[in-house]
């Protein structure tokens, strides 16, 4: 199958964030916290994206940066996935009470938005980056539930399925090495979504000054430093918020793509 | 009973359950986590003669779910007590910024609400061709930004590119009513461009899943022009739908809303919850957390409401 220019151009600019991101420190020309300039210095040949609110080369932030923001979405959506797929595949195979009691708690978490819940919490809990990943993968984890136990319950009234459990199987087995290969296919898609929302999530609470604390910074809390010069039509606040945009396009373009063979590998609607 | 009736009655049940067991897990859920509201107030420093004292004073030394009832009674009642930073009642506090979040939430809702379905019926129109393919491509773009990216875009644009706009909102009381939609006339923009992607998108699928019915066909048979089928056929019987589509991302707009009045510094209920969570203030945080998440519950249920009362087989039961 011939993979469109969207998906190649999705996979390209994902793989060199990803680069950059592993890579960081030797690609960055300065450190994180030298004020290696003057304060809000336009692109130059010694600065290619200028300085930032106290003169730090703006290009070196950005590689640090989507360093911690990769990291920490990355981290929260395979917290996410393996909370939620495991539970979610449990409440498929297992049924009855252990699927009511899971699904209903579910419900609740879902009933109010995420950003209100991880407001609430982070009150409560000193804002570390292991406080973070928990926090962001566990809301997360909560979609990928509801996700992954609709598709094992399809998968767990399959004959196999039920050859299985027959023969003696025990649940890990049924869940691990039955249902699970089975699952893959949407969960991939699903977990390019995750990610996403998991980079706009840290993004978003960083801005909001809950997120990475400095002098560490990632893509949303070098927006929240560098806003002030906007109205001085200083326009280093739009470098980050235009990579936050850029991964958050790319890896939509790419989880598309899987998306749409994985549907139209079942024989699904809309070709 | 009226089946309708009877459905309605359940899901407003259904939402007052689950808007009690919301605030159990905002002040139980919260209890349960480490931390010490006494120490937050103090500080490091504190001694443990003061703390210990604090915690007489607030009530600490009580158990958690005997404090939950006598917070929940007191809500229920108006009182949601004072704030831990300054005393200040929150009730108050909370009063004139609920209306300052409503003015701006309003006015993006009426602004997009039309917007979207128009676009969303043009692009089912045209599905597959290229104004289908424009405002997919455009909204697709929006739905990738989180919001604050989103303002800084418009922001940017807006008042340096083409400076049309001011760049901070700020509203008080005593302003004229056009002063005060001039004020937020950026975050509005900010706002409606947020949630019109979502909504637009789903009322599109809404009415190409309607476009693929029989009666469809005999009313594209009979010779209708292709908007006369879409508005006559197709969007009557996509209107549960649609609501609850429209609903739902007005219930995003409370997110969407938190995160855009900290952008323009607009002094309403998620600039307020936002300084607080930094101030580690729990009393503020759970009662402002308490009332988004009710606004939220209620418009599902309420969406939930309107697409039982827009369906003619509950409405009409044989």
């Amino acid at each position: 199958m011939k993979m469109p220019f969207s998906a190649m151009l999705g996979i390209f600019l994902t793989s060199s964030f990803v680069f950059l991101a592993v890579f960081a420190q030797f690609l960055a020309p300065y450190s994180i916290t030298e004020a290696s300039g003057g304060v809000w210095e336009g692109p130059s040949a010694t600065h290619w994206l200028g300085t930032d609110t106290i003169g730090r080369d703006i290009f070196s932030r950005l590689i640090y940066g989507g360093q911690i923001t990769i990291f920490v979405a990355l981290a929260s959506s395979v917290l996410a996935f393996s909370v939620g797929s495991f539970f979610g595949f449990m409440a498929a195979v297992r049924g009855g009470w252990a699927d009511q009691i899971m699904s209903r708690i579910v419900d609740l978490m879902m009933a109010i938005p995420s950003l209100i819940v991880a407001l609430v919490i982070l009150s409560v809990l000193p804002l570390n980056l292991t406080v973070l990943i928990l926090v962001i993968g566990l809301l997360d984890s909560t979609r990928v539930f509801r996700l992954s136990r609709a598709v094992a319950m399809d998968i767990a009234v399959m004959d196999y399925v039920e050859a299985a459990k027959l023969r003696g199987e025990r649940q890990t087995w049924v869940i691990f090495r039955e249902i699970l290969p089975n699952a893959l296919s949407p969960l991939v898609a699903e977990f390019g979504l995750r990610f996403i929302f998991a980079v706009l999530f840290i993004s978003t609470l960083s801005f909001l000054g809950l997120g990475i604390q400095p002098p560490l910074a990632d893509w949303g809390g070098m927006v929240k430093e560098n806003k002030d010069g906007l109205v001085y039509g200083k326009s280093a606040a739009l470098m980050p918020a235009f990579a936050i945009a850029a991964l958050a396009i790319s890896v939509n373009l790419v989880a598309d793509w899987i998306l749409s063979r994985t549907t139209s590998l079942k024989g699904g609607r809309g070709g | 009973m009226h089946p309708v009736l009877k459905l309605v009655v359940q899901r407003l049940a259904l939402g007052l359950v689950l808007l009690l067991a919301v605030s159990a897990v905002i002040f139980l859920g919260i209890e349960a986590l480490p931390g010490d509201t006494a120490q937050a107030i103090l500080g490091q420093a504190a001694t443990e003669v003061s703390l210990a004292n604090l915690r007489e004073k607030l009530g600490l030394n009580e158990p958690a779910l005997t404090r939950y009832f006598v917070w929940l009674w007191a809500a229920l009642h108006g009182d949601l007590g004072v704030a831990l930073t300054n005393g200040v009642d929150i009730a108050t506090a909370i009063g004139q910024r609920f209306g300052n979040t409503l003015f701006l939430a309003g006015c993006a809702a009426v602004i997009s609400v039309p917007l979207a379905i128009t676009l969303g019926l043009v692009a089912a129109r045209y599905n597959g061709r290229w104004p289908d393919k424009v405002i997919s491509g455009l909204t697709l773009t929006t739905i990738s930004l989180p919001e604050f990216v989103a303002a800084y875009f418009v922001i940017f644009l807006l008042t340096q590119v083409f400076p049309i706009f001011q760049p901070v909102a700020m509203v008080f009381p005593g302003m004229s009513f056009w002063a005060k939609l001039n004020a937020v006339a950026l975050p509005v923009i900010v706002l409606v461009m947020v949630v019109l992607a979502h909504m637009m998108r789903m009322t599109r699928a809404a009415i190409l899943n309607v476009m693929q019915s029989a009666y469809i066909e005999t009313a594209e048979l009979k010779g209708l022009t292709p908007m006369q089928v879409i508005w006559r056929h197709a969007f009557p019987n996509a209107i549960a739908p649609i609501v609850s589509v429209v609903i739902l991302n007005l219930a995003y707009l409370v997110v969407g809303v938190v995160v855009v009045e900290v952008v323009f510094g607009y002094n309403a209920l998620g600039q307020y919850l936002v300084d607080h969570v930094t101030k580690r203030d729990l009393p503020v945080v759970q009662a402002v957390g308490m009332i988004f998440a009710a606004v939220y519950i209620g418009l599902n249920i309420l969406a939930d409401v309107i697409s039982i009362g827009a369906n003619p087989r509950l409405r009409h039961p044989k």
